[in-house]
Parts: structure tokens; sequence; C-alpha cells
């Protein structure tokens, strides 16, 4: 079964087709890739798919469950995790307290009023365990205003790690990073790989040919090509729309 | 030892000690300005959790004093004075107000935020003014005061006076633990950055919303005690102008501090007294401070009174 | 209720929807360009009545006082944006609230102690001080069709400035983004300062024809401030037309339900019902006319445009 399916999504602003028929399915363990040229509609499917968008028609399933009309915060509860291309973090909590609080969303309800949120051990274990996992253990304590780009992005895995997602969607999480950065990202997202389904909108060819099961190539909101990497770096039609250059 | 709850021990300390001191002063007008300033603070602190910690900036937080005041004053005219039945009205009436007034605002937030908090004040306050058959725009004077159990021991002298203290404190402490909780921690997180609070799974808006409710609930308790302690109500109460005194207290006292409001709200109406002592139009002197203190003196007195002790942000 | 009752309201409507007009003009400029609340716009209205009750005294000239009065108002805006709000377009919401709030708080008091709390007037001038009869049974005071052809001007005027000159362009553009103005090399600053300089004159020259017309005392602008909230919120911030309708529709609706709520009401049920709840319905109309817009049009009935 399909941990994340996109069946014949639809969607335009007036005489402006972003969308057109797009049916995506990401298995078990799977990481799919969103490649194509800027304004090819990567960045308004990913609203559709993490609901800052609604279709207008088409369906999007996640572990089986419609998921295309629910909230953002929904489809987050449902088991959606999602980065953000421009990092988004809460800047006056510190990189334990933006991964505790992301855990709290996934542990009972958030509607206490008394116990201090700060002393519960089993929140702050998760969110221990889930920086340690992305590398930034020793930076638990500083405020993430103080942390730099790198330890940002990070962060911002750490937090949609903490929410248990059954699905991780990645809009460009290397972006702005510096080479070496880049390449231990594409070492944890590797490690994630196996146990995590994504998807990942990226730009950086090397990591897209490192960590990608499959690629779905965008063209003017439609999927023009899809296969293996090395399949979709063979395809004409990719060369031509996109790859072409990167290629010269 | 923190040193804000050192500040609270000392601050507490002297307002329980207060009905045994004054006498020795010998000055019940004194202990009226302390009532005064009590409840002052009892409605800027659930402001704080609004403003503070929610990251909401109400510009109508007056009207729930009003609302909280008359839904007293009018059970009162119609021989309700049982102080437990009259908090039970008194939340029901303004937590419902809110939920209908806060569910349209938080359609929006920001500046638009703080202009439809401001209008829907202005609603309330006119709403009040046409009450007719209770005092209209002159207000109303009442009669009968609220009882516990029967007794009038909550009528002035001491007995009122330690039941808006133990309302105060109950705040104080009641908002601090709010603010530490899961919930306080949602609030602030969807005041640092709204999108990312939805997509780590939380329905802001209704965090927000519920936080509103809380904070017009006991901003209408602040209404309730003070009609006990005016025995009088009027629509002045609710105007806009007094929702800009509450934040002028929070500001003044320090943001989402754990004491701010309180020193805030006794800062206020010392202020104001010592002023207004000097000179009649001690608001010619106070309104360019305020513009002069925004201009220079970023963070508030909280800032000047404890560099340390307050961090802007409690977290 | 007869038609002649009815056009008289429906001219008083219009008259108070031009004053709520000039007021929002200015706020809603200020606020879209600036993204700067100015809780102060409505204290620049009373000053502008204040100002022509003190010139009429001085000179005994109103046109001479309108003149003076709008100079006056001028330079009063442009000396407040250049020593206080300057400093406070890029701070919080927070900071600008506190200050806007002095500001108020000062000059309620300052015009307190210079004329007094109590209540002041000033006769329209002596040319149009008449009536005019508009039908058999209907007389309309010259000077407040004068009010509302005013507003007509003024509205013109600001239309076709923000439609056809490069600094309409500019306030166009700088209500959908301002990164974008100061992408094109404008000097903001400046621009910031016109506007400013521009809506404070308005407000002012609203104070000033609403002189003759209501009670002049301290506090008369705080009231109007929100009204002129409801309007820009109702209109779309930032959009001159927007707030010319919506400041129409909010007169209109005002006036009318104040003098018809509560006979509509007594149609339906009993006279004393009618009585109690009628003034307190018809004081709440524009405020439930806004929060239906909120529901319906979140951006307003004509959201502002930017250039594209």
């Amino acid at each position: 079964m399909s941990t994340l399916e996109i069946r014949k999504l639809n969607k335009s602003f007036g005489a402006l087709t972003v969308s057109r028929d797009i049916s995506i399915s990401i298995g078990e363990g799977q990481c799919h890739a969103l490649i194509g040229p800027n304004g090819a509609g990567k960045t308004t499917l990913i609203h559709q798919i993490s609901g800052v968008l609604r279709p207008d028609s088409g369906h999007i399933l996640l572990d089986g469950q419609d998921i295309t009309q629910m909230s953002i915060s929904r489809r987050v509860q449902a088991g959606l995790g999602r980065t953000f291309q421009i990092t988004s973090v809460l800047p006056s909590f510190t990189a334990l307290e933006n991964t505790a609080i992301a855990a709290q969303a996934k542990a009972g309800s958030s509607l206490r009023f008394f116990r201090d949120a700060s002393r519960e051990t089993a929140l702050n274990e998760i969110a221990l365990s889930t920086l340690q996992r992305v590398g930034l253990a020793d930076r638990a304590a500083i405020p993430a205003a103080d942390l730099s780009h790198g330890e940002l992005r990070l962060l911002e895995l750490a937090i949609s790690l903490a929410g248990k997602p059954k699905f991780l969607l990645l809009d460009e999480p290397m972006a702005g990073l510096g080479r070496s950065e880049s390449v231990a990202l594409v070492a944890l997202l590797s490690e994630l790989r196996g146990s995590l389904p994504m998807l990942l909108v990226e730009h950086d060819m090397d990591a897209i040919f490192q960590l990608a099961d499959t690629v779905s190539l965008l063209v003017d909101g439609q999927v023009v090509a899809r296969g293996t990497p090395d399949e979709v770096r063979a395809d004409a039609a990719a060369r031509a729309a996109y790859l072409g250059e990167n290629a010269a | 030892m923190d040193r804000s709850l050192v500040t609270a021990a000392v601050l507490f300390g002297l307002l329980l000690a207060m009905p045994f001191l004054l006498p020795l002063i010998g000055s019940a007008y004194l202990s009226g300005l302390i009532i005064k300033a009590m409840l002052l603070a009892i409605a800027a602190i659930s402001l704080d959790l609004l403003i503070g910690h929610g990251g909401m900036i109400s510009l109508g937080h007056a009207a729930f004093v009003g609302v909280g005041a008359y839904a007293t004053a009018i059970a009162l005219e119609n021989g309700v004075d049982d102080i437990f039945l009259l908090l039970l009205i008194t939340l029901a009436v303004t937590g419902l107000t809110a939920l209908v007034s806060g569910s349209l605002a938080l359609r929006t937030s920001g500046l638009y935020f703080l202009m439809i908090t401001l209008a829907f004040g202005q609603m309330i306050y006119f709403t009040l003014t046409s009450l007719a058959a209770y005092g209209g725009d002159d207000g109303l004077t009442l009669w009968s005061l609220a009882t516990v159990f029967g007794s009038n021991v909550l009528q002035g002298g001491n007995g009122l006076y330690y039941l808006v203290l133990g309302t105060l404190f109950a705040t104080w402490w009641g908002v601090y633990r709010i603010s530490r909780s899961r919930f306080g921690r949602v609030l602030r997180a969807a005041r640092d950055n709204p999108e990312r609070a939805e997509v780590m799974g939380y329905p802001v808006v209704r965090f927000r919303l519920i936080a509103y409710m809380i904070a017009a609930m006991i901003a209408g308790v602040s209404g309730l005690l003070l009609v006990q302690h005016a025995e009088f109500v009027s629509p002045a109460l609710a105007t806009w102008q007094r929702s800009g005194d509450l934040i002028v207290v929070i500001v003044l006292g320090g943001l989402a501090t754990r004491n701010g409001a309180i020193l805030g709200a006794f800062f206020i109406v010392i202020v104001e007294e010592v002023l207004g002592s000097f000179i009649h139009e001690w608001r010619l002197i106070y309104g360019p401070l305020l513009v002069l203190m925004v201009l220079f003196a970023k963070g508030g007195i909280s800032h000047l009174l404890m560099p340390k002790g307050a961090k802007g942000y409690a977290s | 209720m007869s038609t002649t009752l009815f056009l008289i309201l429906c001219l008083n409507g219009l008259q108070y929807g031009m004053l709520l007009f000039l007021i929002a003009a200015g706020l809603t400029l200020v606020f879209g360009v600036m993204g700067f609340i100015n809780l102060a716009h409505g204290v620049q209205y009373m000053v502008g009545a204040y100002l022509a009750f003190a010139y009429v005294q001085l000179t005994g000239s109103f046109m001479l006082a309108v003149i003076l009065s709008l100079v006056t108002a001028l330079i009063l805006g442009l000396l407040l944006e250049h020593f206080i709000f300057r400093h406070l377009y890029n701070r919080d919401h927070l900071d600008q609230v506190l200050a806007t709030f002095g500001i108020i708080i000062f000059l309620n008091e300052l015009a307190k102690v210079i004329f007094g709390p109590a209540t002041l007037s000033i006769a329209p001038p002596e040319f149009l001080s008449g009536s005019i009869q508009l039908t058999e049974t209907l007389r309309y005071p010259i000077y407040r069709f004068v009010t509302i052809f005013a507003g007509l001007v003024v509205a013109l005027g600001l239309y076709l400035t923000i439609s056809f000159t490069r600094i309409g362009m500019l306030i166009r553009a700088g209500a959908t983004s301002a990164e974008m103005v100061s992408a094109l090399g404008v000097n903001i600053q400046r621009l910031f300062m016109i506007v400013f300089g521009v809506g404070a004159m308005l407000a002012g020259f609203a104070g000033v024809i609403a002189a003759p017309i209501f009670a002049i005392e301290p506090g008369m602008g705080d009231n109007i401030l929100i009204v002129a909230f409801v309007v820009i919120i109702t209109g779309g911030i930032g959009s001159i037309g927007g707030a010319f309708f919506a400041a129409l529709l909010v007169g209109l609706i005002d006036t009318l339900g104040r003098s018809l709520a509560t006979e509509i009401l007594s149609t339906v049920f009993n006279p004393s019902f009618a009585n109690q709840i009628g003034p307190a319905l018809a004081s709440m109309l524009i405020y439930i006319l806004m929060a239906a817009i909120l529901v319906f049009r979140p951006k307003g009935l004509l959201p502002a445009k930017g250039v594209s």
C-alpha cells in the first residue's frame, strides 16, 4: 500500500493551470524526488499536499486516509511531517523546546493548563533523542534565534521528526547549505530513508541521485517523466526541459 | 532562588500586612487606592496572557471588565446576591461574549485584530450606554451588594480587601501556571511563528480563542470585584481609553514577566496620584512620558527595576 | 415616517459619511503604505476643529480660518512625523499603539487646558448659513450641502492623484509591497512624510468643516477614530475607493439606524421592547456590518490593488 498517494490532482488560478492531472504514489520506505524548472508548479503541489491550498479536483491519501479536505494542523496530526524551504522555527524557544513542543502534539492533549511543560521528562527525552539523531544534542539549550543557518536546517528536520510522522515532505532541505553541511544532511536523510517514506523537492542533483528511489519531473504543472533517477536523466524530455543546462 | 519570586513574596507580604499597617498611618483612602491598583493588576495580568504570551494585541480588553461589571450589577439589581452565583454569571456572560467576538476577531491577526478588538470593544461600550433600564450613560448606583452564605462580610472593609487580594494572587499564580503549561507553550509558539505552530499540528486559532476567553473571564471577574468595591457601575469602565491604560500597564511592567503587570499597575496608580497631587493637569506630563518611554526606554520599568530578573519573554 | 424625514436622514447620513471619508482616507493611506497604526489620527481631527474655532475668534473670517487651520494642521502633522512617528515605522505595533496613545492623552488634555472642558461651537459663515428649498416641504442647510460637496471634491482629487500621478503610483505600490517601492529607488522617507502630512491635513480639514455642525470638545476625535477604523476595515485597508464607499455606507447606516431602528422594531415587537432594544441595536449596526464583511469578504469591499 502506498503511504502517500496523489490521485489526479488539478489546480488552476484563473487561466493559469498549476497542477494538471498529477498522480504520484510513494510506497513504504521510498524516497521520491520531485524536480522541475522554476515555475513548474512544485511549490503549489507542496502547498496542496500540506494543506495551504486546496486542489480543484483530485485526492491526496496518507496511509490510506483521505486528507484532501483536512486543515494544515489535522494533516500533521494524521502523520504528515514537513520541513520548510525557508527555515521556520520558533526563535525564542531553545532547540530542545522547539523539538519538545513538536513532540507534545503527538503525546496526549495540549489543553493542559497547570503542569509545567518544560519539566515533562517524557517529552524532553523524545526531544533530546531526536536532537541527537540530527546531531544537535549539544546545542539543545541554545535559543533558536542564536543558531547558525546550518543548525537551523537540522533543527527544522528535528521538529518534523519529533512529531513522529508517517511521511515526510522535504521542501528543498539543502537550500542555503555549504558543501560539507549538504553532505552531512544527505547522510542523515539516507539513514532515515529506509524507515520513513519521503517526498523530496530539491535542486541539488547530487543529493537526488544519492537519496531518491524514484523521480518525477514536473513541467508546466504536469509530470512529464518519471522513473529511477537514471531513467529520468536519460529521458530526452527531461534533458530538454531541465537537465540540459545542468548537464552541460 | 528566582529573583522574581522574591519580588513577588515581598509584594504579596506587604499587601497581606497592609490592613494591619494602614490603621497606624490612619488612611482609609490609601486602602481604596490599593484595591484600585489590585483590580487594575488583575485585568492587566489577563491582558498579558493575550499580548505578552499570545502576541494578540487587543485594544478592547476593558470591554470585558465592563461586561463583567454589568453582568454582576444587573444580577444584583434582580435580586441575585450570592457571590458564587454572581461569579458563575459573570464567567458565563464574559466567556460567551468573548467566544462570539473572539471567533470573529481571530479570523484575522496583527493590526486587523487590533482594530477589530477596538471596534468590538466600542460596540460593547455603546451597548452598555444604551441600557436605559440600568442607568444608560450615567451608570448605576447599587443598593445591594454581594453576600457570601448570606453574610455581608464582603461589603467593604477588610473582607473585600482580602477577597480582592486573594483573587489577585489566584490570577497571578494561575496565569503564570498557564503560561508554563502545555497550553501556554503552544500559545507562545503561535506568537513566535503561527505557521510553524500550525505545521506542528496545532490548530492555532482554537488555542488563541481559548486564551482569549480565559483572559476575558478574568477581566470579567475584576469587573465583578470593581462593582463590589465602587458600589457603582458605569459604561466608562469599558471605554477604549481604559483598554489603552491596560496596555500601558503591562508594557511598563514588562510583557510576559512574572510580576510585570502588578508592578505596572501599582506604578501607574502611584504616578497618577503623585503627579495628580502636584498638578491637576497631570496628563500633560503623563502623555509625553509615554511617548518618551517608547522612543528611548524600551523594555519597560521591569528592566529598570530588575535588570536581570526580566527576560522579556519568559520561556 | 414621511418621505421628507427620510430624505433629510439620507442627506445627514451622506454628510456624516463624507466626514468619515476625510478621516478614513488619511488613516487608510498611512496604514496601507506604512503599516503604521496611528491612533492619534482622531485627535488630529479634534485639533482641526479647535484650530478653526481659534482662528475664527482671531480673524473673524471663516474662510480665512479654514485656510489657516489647514496650514497649521499640515505643519503639526509634519512635526509629529518628524519628531515621533518617523522613529516608529519599524517598531512593533505595540510601540506604535503606546506612543500614539500618549499623544492622544496629551492633546486631549491640552485642549481642555487651553479651551476648557465645555463644548464650544462656531457658526457657519454668513454666506453659507441659509438653507435651500429642495421640495415643497423640505429645506436643507446650505452648509451641510457644502460639506458633502467638499467631501466629493477631496475624494475626486485623491482618486485622480492616486490613479494618475507618480506619487499616486508609489502609494499604490506601497500599499501592496513596501519593499517594491524602496527597490524602485524612491526616497521612502519623503513619501511617508508626504502621505502622513496629507493624512493629517485631511483629518484636520474634517475637523474644520465639522466644527460648525458638531460640538467642539476635548476627546471628540476618540470615538470617530474607531468609526474610521470600522470604515477602513469594511472598505479594505489601503484602498481609497474602499474607504469612500464604506464611509458613505457606514454614515448612512448609522444615521438611518439611530433614527429608525426603534420605529422599525416596533412594527414587529411591542413598543416598550422596541424602545429598549432599538437604541442598542442602532449603535451596534455598523459593527455588525463590519463583522459581516469580515466573515464574507475578509479583505474588505474594495481591497487595495497594487500596480501590476
